[in-house]
């Protein structure tokens, strides 16, 4: 067996923050990565990843432990192991304005790199990560997945025995995903490259060869993907939706159920999973008239939940305050239950031939679609796929090129001011003002809104206790962990009660617990007839949609409801990441047909 | 209407609060009025106090003596040095050891007795025009007093007092107009961040989908930083006015007024570049190169009556000139409003296209 690169022994890190209870990022952390293996850490956000990578790199001291890699002490020489690996930070420094090439050049010189390895060192990076064509292009001007995969070869511009990447598909859509996977899987077989990767996809946790689950700077297990499977072994069910109850209501429903400890839409079904082997699921026991759940095969994603809900859970029993209960939706949504059928009659979003252009670059190229009261809609595409720019004319964010275009009955960007008290807005990056106070905020925007001043005091309440706020009135919205900041957000988009709501990647970065608290809210917003159009890089997602559009290159590929897409598809059992990948390949296998035919 | 005020009062609350808990705009709006108004007060000093001269008296008269002792007695003047002739005064000002020389000729004493006139020569250090031109003219008023008392004080006297700031003091010049600069650099730099640093944030579209019409947006932009800009105009009138003992003849309300009038005037121009800055760097450049000129151009600190045609027909372009006009004469000579309505036209003018031209900026250009 190979040996191991980086062993970690009773590992501790606090850091303190001005004016701030002290936060433990990593608290005795014992943690080992084999030679020429895949390792995945996996967790929340604030789980004491990417501290533990920094401290790996030498980048940070430890306050307790040890550390060592390639059997050099960590603490002893940063410079000695900074020699034999590479990093990837997050957000990695490309230079904008500089090329492809230059950009390579530049880090090559950075690290020493001399110059007669260069020329095939560069073409064989440029090869893997299939950026060769792009070589005279700025780097500023590529697509988010691209950035990323020239990232990776500015870091691999020297050969380092250990590679370590912090969320390197962070914002990165699932074709890109894909490739820059199969290029790590192909660095540890044929260069037997060490790689130590954090990710919050569990798919790709499910390539390596060992995964570490962290959360709350402890690791709460570790193993291969295999073993980890088996946490949830017998624990998980599928349940197929009706008419009656249908897939948002059905999963809003387990998660409230006790005897339940997860539950997320797969493949047309809800897919969830039982607290004990076998459990009773009280709900399912009061509602004959439902299919027969049948059982699931376990996915790591399985395992994963359960044992941050088991963690959650035992954290909140030892500081004695109860879980912020199951928000009561489920409870309202069944009061709401025969709204089903209304949806298709009224129609709120109406876009015809909408075209886009920036300069003669097509960002949007002739997109047709309708969008009905209470639906969910969503937005998908690959970076640059458009799904943006369509976003950013339905708000009235962007003038249109040509084309027509109607929210609520009119086109906000030339109609009157008080037409877009008819919608929410929250944005990709958290974009409310990060000096004022959480209730400053809401009192901003409530009464930008135009809500009276003796009804507004009382809303901002009513919203602070709906988004689980009000314990943070007066703190300063810029300093709150990022679950509270997608939540006021929410919360100021809200405030005014719109009719139609648009979210621009409202997920992103925010933790697998919060995002289920997250699907829950909107379902109970759509079921009380407020229509949602969200776009969304987690294609997992997209099976809370209504209705969806897939976009690349500018063109609407597929417009349907899940299933209906993956019927025409003839992909009945696929999920939607390998739905995704198949409709945008085949497509742009397509366009170069038609390419080749053209010449 | 009642519903559009409601929505400009939030949004102008939401301005002030994040100017004041923002630590860096914090220290913008404090620091450099008290700073500024002391540094001009002390360094912006062109008084004259013991510039150090030298005399050449080639002549030796008892006349000669006389004219010298006048000079000497001045307290502007101190003399260093005693030179016996002409060509020496070129090393001393040279090294910068003395600032001026007065030549007194061979025959002064001889041509004065003669009642003609004798030219007596003024030598002054060129590379600091300023106290050159102040330190000849103080040293002709000197000689034009001596003259006067000479002939038995019969003829005409000429009296070379400067009105409104008698002894010349410049900081009483400085200091009242201060309260325009100030107020003035304030206004462009809060308004041209207020638009970019939205931007910049990304929360700019977020307050583009509320039902905020662009008008209360670039109102509720523009009243904070004229309340700032004023809050600071008071600070500088209180340093004026009682730490250095400016005497104000004019009254603060119609100082009050005109400054509104000006910040007002002038938030059109920060405005305007708000909205064609995609970020505060931009703001802050586009800042600096308008502000410099148009301090020089207002008259500030030199008179516009000598700068050169074409710059002085570009002096009625800044709204800062009028300003500082009006203020300094509301101040030092007590003028009212009415005596200074003509100041406000040019202010009034230049309101009336900048705004409207941020409207348009504001319109076109967020997308």
């Amino acid at each position: 067996m190979a040996g191991t690169i980086v062993e970690a022994a009773g590992l501790v890190k606090t850091f303190h923050p001005k004016k701030m209870p002290a936060v433990t990022a990593l608290d005795h952390i014992n943690l080992s990565v084999r030679t020429g293996e895949l390792t995945a850490l996996v967790g929340p956000d604030g789980a004491g990843k990417t501290t533990f990578l920094r401290l790996v790199c030498g980048l940070m001291d430890a306050d307790e432990g040890r550390l060592t890699v390639g059997g050099m002490d960590v603490a002893a020489g940063a410079q000695a192991v900074q020699d034999i690996l590479s990093y990837m930070p997050q957000k990695f420094g490309l230079y904008e304005d500089l090329t492809v090439a230059e950009n390579m050049t530049l880090y090559a010189d950075l690290h020493g790199v001399p110059q007669d390895v260069r020329k095939s060192r560069f073409a064989r990076l440029l090869e893997m990560t299939g950026i060769a064509a792009f070589t005279g292009r700025l780097a500023g001007k590529l697509s988010g997945g691209m950035k990323q995969k020239l990232g990776l070869a500015c870091t691999l511009v020297r050969s380092p025995k250990l590679l370590i990447l912090d969320e390197p598909t962070v914002g990165v859509d699932p074709l890109s995903r894909r490739e820059l996977w199969e290029i790590l899987q192909a660095l540890t077989k044929q260069e037997h490259l060490s790689v130590l990767v954090s990710t919050a996809y569990m798919d790709e946790a499910a390539l390596c060869q060992t995964v570490h689950v962290f959360n709350h700077g402890r690791i709460l297990a570790s193993g291969t993907p295999e073993e980890l499977r088996h946490i949830a072994d017998g624990r998980c069910m599928d349940i197929a939706p009706t008419t009656a109850m249908p897939m948002r209501m059905l999963q809003s429903h387990l998660l409230d159920d006790p005897g339940i400890t997860d539950a997320v839409p797969v493949c047309g079904k809800v897919h969830f999973i039982t607290r004990k082997a076998g459990g009773e699921v009280a709900f399912l026991s009061e509602h004959p008239e439902l299919p027969a759940a049948t059982p699931s095969e376990e996915r790591l994603e399985d395992a994963f939940m359960i044992l941050l809900k088991e963690d959650e859970e035992k954290r909140n029993r030892k500081s004695q305050t109860s879980l912020p209960s199951q928000s009561p939706c489920g409870r309202q949504l069944s009061q709401r239950e025969s709204l089903g059928d209304e949806q298709s009659s009224t129609i709120d979003i109406t876009v015809r031939d909408l075209v886009k252009k920036f300069g003669d670059f097509t960002a949007v190229s002739h997109t047709s679609f309708d969008v009905h009261r209470g639906e969910v809609f969503g937005l998908l595409g690959p970076n640059g796929a458009g799904k943006t720019t369509t976003f950013r004319m339905l708000c009235g964010l962007l003038p249109l090129t040509s084309g027509k275009l109607s929210v609520a009955g009119v086109d906000l960007r030339t109609a009157r001011t008080e037409a877009r008290r008819n919608i929410g807005y929250v944005a990709q990056k958290f974009s409310l003002y990060s000096q004022l106070t959480v209730y400053e905020n809401l009192r901003f925007f409530g009464g930008t809104y135009g809500i009276p001043a003796l009804e507004l005091k009382e809303r901002i309440q009513e919203v602070m206790e709906e988004f689980d706020l009000t314990d943070r009135a007066d703190h300063v919205a810029g300093e709150l962990p990022g679950g509270y900041k997608q939540r006021l957000s929410m919360a100021a988009a809200l405030i005014h009660r719109p009719k139609i709501l648009f979210l621009d990647e409202p997920t992103s970065g925010i933790n697998p617990l919060a995002r289920r608290t997250f699907w829950q809210q909107i379902a109970h917003l759509s079921a009380k007839g407020t229509t949602i159009i969200i776009t969304t890089h987690f294609m997992d997602e997209a099976e809370y949609c209504d209705r969806m559009m897939i976009q690349d290159h500018g063109e609407m590929l597929v417009l349907g409801s899940p299933s209906e897409i993956r019927e025409r598809m003839q992909m009945p059992d696929a999920d939607m990441n390998a739905i995704f990948i198949a409709i945008v390949e085949q497509s742009r296998a397509k366009q170069e047909e038609e390419g080749r035919k053209g010449a | 209407m009642r519903l559009y005020l409601q929505q400009l009062f939030f949004l102008c609350q939401k301005e002030l609060i994040a100017l004041v808990k923002d630590p860096r705009l914090k220290f913008m709006l404090i620091v450099p009025p008290i700073l500024q108004g002391f540094l001009f007060g002390y360094a912006a000093n062109y008084n004259l106090e013991e510039v150090p001269y030298a005399v050449v008296d080639e002549s030796h008269g008892a006349l000669a003596r006389d004219l010298v002792s006048h000079i000497d007695a001045a307290p502007a003047f101190d003399r260093v040095v005693t030179l016996s002739n002409p060509p020496e005064v070129a090393d001393w000002i040279d090294s910068g050891d003395i600032l001026l020389a007065v030549v007194i000729p061979q025959d002064f004493d001889e041509l004065i007795e003669r009642g003609g006139q004798a030219p007596v020569q003024v030598i002054a250090d060129g590379r600091n025009s300023s106290i050159a031109g102040l330190a000849t003219g103080y040293v002709n008023q000197i000689v034009q007093v001596w003259n006067a008392k000479r002939t038995g004080g019969s003829g005409i006297t000429i009296e070379a007092r400067t009105w409104y700031v008698p002894n010349q003091e410049t900081q009483w010049n400085f200091v009242p107009s201060l309260m325009a600069m100030i107020s003035f650099t304030q206004v462009m730099l809060l308004a041209g961040m207020s638009i970019a640093k939205e931007r910049e944030q990304g929360t700019f579209d977020q307050l583009l989908v509320t039902p905020l019409h662009p008008s209360q947006i670039l109102i509720g932009k523009a009243v904070p930083p004229v309340l700032v800009g004023l809050f600071q105009a008071v600070a500088i009138f209180f340093i004026a006015r009682f730490w250095f003992e400016i005497p104000c003849a004019g009254s603060l309300p119609a100082i009050i007024w005109t400054l509104i009038f000006f910040m007002v005037s002038s938030t059109g121009i920060g405005l305007s570049i708000s909205a064609i800055s995609e970020n505060m760097q931009q703001v802050l450049i586009y800042v600096l190169v308008l502000m410099i000129p148009m301090a020089l151009l207002s008259g500030m600190a030199t008179p516009i009556a000598n700068m050169p045609q074409v710059l002085q027909a570009f002096t009625y372009i800044d709204p800062m000139r009028f300003a500082i006009d009006a203020v300094r004469r509301i101040y030092l000579e007590g003028a009212t409003l009415f005596d200074v309505r003509w100041d406000f036209l040019p202010m009034f003018l230049i309101g009336a296209v900048t705004i409207p031209a941020a409207g348009w900026l504001f319109r076109h250009k967020t997308a």
